[in-house]
Parts: structure tokens; C-alpha cells; sequence
């Protein structure tokens, strides 16, 4: 094991330029423990964000040597064999401030795919019952884990060509709650998920399946949907 | 961009769908681009026979036959390729997509292979 | 292109390469045949001419092409140049259009 690590680090917005740092290595070092000592020991001023360090908030997600990665769980023997690391915001989102990338539009896209649960029922009804082993129920039950660290929308090629597509995860949530029988507004967030950006823009490429840390298959959600509107838009209800 | 950083973002598209995505894609803009001649040429049949027949002479030309063997190709694997995807999307999600992949390949290069044996005969 | 509008054009997409597989899968079987005992207008017509199934065949298929590559190259170009919006669309559709015709002159061409 070399004794340092070479870091190039992207500093400024959507102006700025790498710089290097000689980052000590340790034994069982992860992409965020790399950051955490530049921050702590070289450079106070860098920005980065995390929260958790244990894979549950999705906040420390970056571009690591060209691909988006999350950082605490990111082992930088797997990452940087050559002992060389470039680090940068997440691809596809504005870049605020150093490793910082502005989250705004990605969250935006999952308020206009419906990402929001609306209930059916009234105040007084009785509790919805969600048989775990439910058809439906078992369509949501990978997809449900989605950390939003946005891995995957960085990772998506159509994303990137065309910028309204609203991307795996929001359609990804958007087909939980399709397949949640409590929601009250699924032909609503059908037409949501079916316009100019929609699902059917996605060409099944699997690139956020391949990159999602916590293993989902936003292609096969996607799929889903595309199906879903299709019978919706022949039925006459789109 | 910086050669690692470069280098990163051919390795995030590395992935097999990645690749198929391209390889369906360009082959489906080679179709599209070659379809207004192929058109255009068997339109000319209504002028009759000599017409046509003039072209087939050109187009016994080695070079023709190379472009002819690649837009059967082309054709073999798009419709393969196009065959996956619809697979992807109107049924259920099957965890062997690289196999698929393969075998469109596969499929395309039999095609080719069996379009080059009968032109050698032709 | 309203909401509803992109997904009909999605349907229209997909639908037409189910439509094409089987032509496809004919029509490689076919080249491959014709090739092998070499191409002349005259066996070309020999099969085609008069033909109510080959003009059935290669019409369905000039119908399902145009509108399959039409659709096909206006997601290229929005993804890959940016190129959107309804002047865009207009072009494409025009290609089409343009296919259309003249491969119903092809088909008219070898039919009759
Ligand atoms: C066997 C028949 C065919 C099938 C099953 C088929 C299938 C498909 C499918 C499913 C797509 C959508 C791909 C995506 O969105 O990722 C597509 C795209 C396309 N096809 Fe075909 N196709 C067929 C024949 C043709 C032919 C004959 C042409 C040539 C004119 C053609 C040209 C295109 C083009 C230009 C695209 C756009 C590529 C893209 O968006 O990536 N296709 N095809
Ligand atoms: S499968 Fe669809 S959503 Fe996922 S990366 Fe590919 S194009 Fe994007
Ligand atoms: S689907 Fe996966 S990669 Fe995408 S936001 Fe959710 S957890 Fe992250
Ligand atoms: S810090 Fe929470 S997921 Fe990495």
C-alpha cells in the first residue's frame, strides 16, 4: 500500500478547477474518510456534505474517479487501486460549492412525477390493511428502499441529453406509490409521470440500475410505469 | 477533462446496457439514413426492369456487397435489439440481460455470416 | 406535444416495431434466398409482380418504417443535439411523410 493517496478535488461552482491534495492512507479507508482529512487537517474551506456515515441518508453522494458513488460506503482500495482519486459534485445537477451539487432539481422532479402519498381515505376510516404478500405490494418492496442519494440520476445518460426527463428515482418513487393501494390519486400521478419528460423517455439502458449502491432496479420500476400509462392512455384515462 | 476523469466516464457507460443502448441506436440511424435510397432505388422498377438491373449491376461491386453484408447486420441486430427492449419493458424483469445481449449479437452476426455465404454463391 | 400526445407517439413507436419483427425476420430470410441465386429485376418480379400478399407485406412495412425511424431519429436528435420543440417535430414528421411516399412508390414500383 502506497502511503499516500493523490486527490484531485473539484473547488468552486460551475467555474473552478481541481486540486490536489496528499492524503494519508489507512486501513479500511473509505471515499468520505479521504474527504473528512482534506476538510479537517489541509483545507477548513471545503464543502462536502454528509450526515449518517452508514449508508441510510443518501447525503454523500459525488462523482468518484468519473462515477457517482456513495462516499461513506466506498472503500478506496476498490476505488483507487492506482492510489489516485478525482473527486467531484454529482454530474447532471448545478455545482453550488466545491463537492456540493444543488439537489433542488432533483427533488423538484419528484414532487412532478407525484411523488407525493395522497390518501384515499377520509378522517374516521378504518386502518388500510397492506397484506406484505399483496401482488402489489411485493411490485413495491425493492423499490421502497430508495435512499434518494440521487446515484442514479447523476449515472443516467438520458438525464443528461435531455433535461426534463424526470429521472430513475422520482419515476422510481413514483411506481411505489402506483402500486401502494392506500393512494388516492394514481391517474393523476399517471399523467404526471407520461408527459414531455416522462417515463417513456427512459431506453432501458440500466445505467442507475448498475450504479445504485443499495442495489434497486429504477429500470424495471420505470418499466412498470411505462406499461401502466399505455393501459391508462388506451382505457381513455390519461 | 483530465484523461482519469475521461477515462471515468467511458468506464460509467461501460456497462453491458449501456453498450447495447449504443449499438441499437446507431444501427437504427444507419437504417433510417440508408432507407430513403433503398426507397429511391426500387422506386425506379416502375421505369422498368433496365433500371433496376443497371443498379444490380453496380451493386455486384465488392465494395456495395460490404455495405449490403453491414446493413443486413445492422438490420439482423436492431431488430434483435429492439426485440430485447421490448422484452424489458412488456415483461417481467428477467436478471439474464446480459445473455440477451449476447444472443442478439450472436443472431446478428448468423445473419451476416449466411448473408455473405449466399451472396458468394449469387 | 401535449402530456397525452408524447405517450400516443410512444404507443405508435413501440407498436410499429411489433409489427416490423416479424417483417423483418421475412424479409432477412428473403434477401438471404434472393442473394443466393443472385439478384436480377427479373426475379425480383417473378416473385412480386401481381402479388396482392407481397403488396400486403411491404405496404404494412412502408406504414410501420416511416412512422418507427421517424419517431426514432426525433428522440436522437432531442437527446443528442438538443434539437426539440414543435419546429423539430414538424421536420420529423416531414421525414416521415417523406418515407412514406416513397416507399409506396417502391412497393408500387415492384408490384405492378
Ligand atoms: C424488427 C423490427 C424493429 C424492431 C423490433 C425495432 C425496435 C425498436 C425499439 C424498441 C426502439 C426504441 C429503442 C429505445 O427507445 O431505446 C427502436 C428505435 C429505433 N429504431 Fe427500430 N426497430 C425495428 C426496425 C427498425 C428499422 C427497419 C429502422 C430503420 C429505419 C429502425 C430505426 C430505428 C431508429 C432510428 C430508432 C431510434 C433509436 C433510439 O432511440 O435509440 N428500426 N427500434
Ligand atoms: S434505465 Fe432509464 S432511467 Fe435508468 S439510467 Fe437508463 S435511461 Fe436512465
Ligand atoms: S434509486 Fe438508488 S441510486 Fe437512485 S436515489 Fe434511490 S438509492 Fe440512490
Ligand atoms: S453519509 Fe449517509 S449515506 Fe453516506
Amino acid at each position: 500500500m502506497a502511503e499516500f493517496l493523490t486527490v484531485d478535488i473539484w473547488r468552486g461552482g460551475a467555474e473552478g478547477q481541481l486540486q490536489r491534495f496528499d492524503v494519508p492512507r489507512s486501513d479500511n479507508q473509505t471515499v468520505l474518510d479521504v474527504v473528512t482529512h482534506v476538510q479537517k487537517v489541509l483545507e477548513p474551506s471545503l464543502a462536502y456534505r454528509f450526515a449518517c456515515r452508514v449508508g441510510m441518508c443518501g447525503s454523500c453522494a459525488m462523482m468518484v474517479n468519473g462515477k457517482a458513488r456513495w462516499t461513506c460506503r466506498t472503500h478506496v482500495k476498490k476505488v483507487a487501486a492506482d492510489g489516485r482519486l478525482t473527486l467531484e459534485p454529482l454530474a447532471n445537477l448545478p455545482r453550488i460549492r466545491d463537492l456540493v451539487a444543488d439537489l433542488a432539481p432533483f427533488f423538484d422532479k419528484w414532487q412532478a412525477a407525484g411523488g407525493q402519498f395522497k390518501p384515499q381515505a377520509e378522517l374516521g376510516d378504518d386502518f388500510a390493511i397492506v397484506p406484505p404478500s399483496g401482488a402489489a405490494r411485493r411490485q413495491a418492496d425493492e423499490a421502497i428502499e430508495c435512499i434518494g442519494c440521487a446515484v442514479c440520476y447523476a449515472s443516467c445518460d438520458v438525464v443528461a441529453g435531455q433535461p426534463d426527463y424526470l429521472g430513475p428515482a422520482a419515476l422510481n418513487r413514483a411506481w411505489t406509490l402506483m402500486n401502494d393501494g392506500r393512494d388516492g390519486a394514481q391517474d393523476e400521478r399517471l399523467k404526471a409521470v407520461s408527459g414531455a419528460g416522462g417515463c417513456q423517455n427512459c431506453h432501458t439502458q440500466q445505467g442507475c440500475r448498475d450504479a445504485c449502491p443499495k442495489g434497486l432496479n429504477p429500470t424495471r420500476s420505470i418499466a412498470g410505469l411505462k406499461r401502466m400509462s399505455l393501459m391508462a392512455l388506451i382505457e381513455g384515462r390519461l | 477533462m483530465s484523461l482519469q476523469q475521461a477515462a471515468g466516464r467511458v468506464r460509467s457507460r461501460s456497462h453491458a446496457g449501456y453498450v447495447a443502448y449504443l449499438v441499437h441506436r446507431l444501427s437504427g440511424l444507419a437504417l433510417a439514413v440508408f432507407l430513403p435510397f433503398h426507397f429511391f432505388v426500387l422506386g425506379n422498377a416502375l421505369n422498368g426492369a433496365a433500371g433496376l438491373d443497371d443498379f444490380l449491376l453496380w451493386a455486384a461491386n465488392p465494395w456495395v456487397k460490404l455495405g449490403e453484408w453491414l446493413l443486413v447486420s445492422a438490420l439482423a441486430l436492431h431488430m434483435a435489439g429492439g426485440i430485447r427492449v421490448l422484452a424489458i419493458e412488456f415483461l417481467p424483469w428477467s436478471e439474464r440481460q446480459k445473455t440477451y445481449i449476447m444472443l442478439c449479437i450472436a443472431f446478428a452476426i448468423a445473419a451476416g455470416l449466411l448473408f455473405l455465404l449466399a451472396a458468394r454463391h449469387g | 406535444m401535449s402530456g397525452r400526445g408524447e405517450m400516443w407517439l410512444f404507443l405508435a413507436q413501440r407498436a410499429s416495431a411489433v409489427v416490423m419483427a416479424p417483417l423483418v425476420l421475412i424479409h432477412l430470410a428473403v434477401i438471404i434466398y434472393a442473394v443466393r441465386s443472385g439478384l436480377s429485376a427479373e426475379a425480383i418480379f417473378a416473385r412480386t409482380r401481381g402479388s396482392a400478399l407481397w403488396a400486403g407485406f411491404y405496404g404494412l412495412f412502408v406504414v410501420a418504417v416511416s412512422v418507427h425511424a421517424a419517431l426514432g431519429c426525433r428522440a436522437i436528435s432531442a437527446e443528442w443535439a438538443g434539437w426539440r420543440g414543435n419546429r423539430v417535430d414538424g421536420v420529423w414528421a416531414a421525414f416521415g411523410v417523406l418515407l412514406l411516399i416513397a416507399g409506396l412508390r417502391a412497393v408500387a414500383g415492384v408490384i405492378w
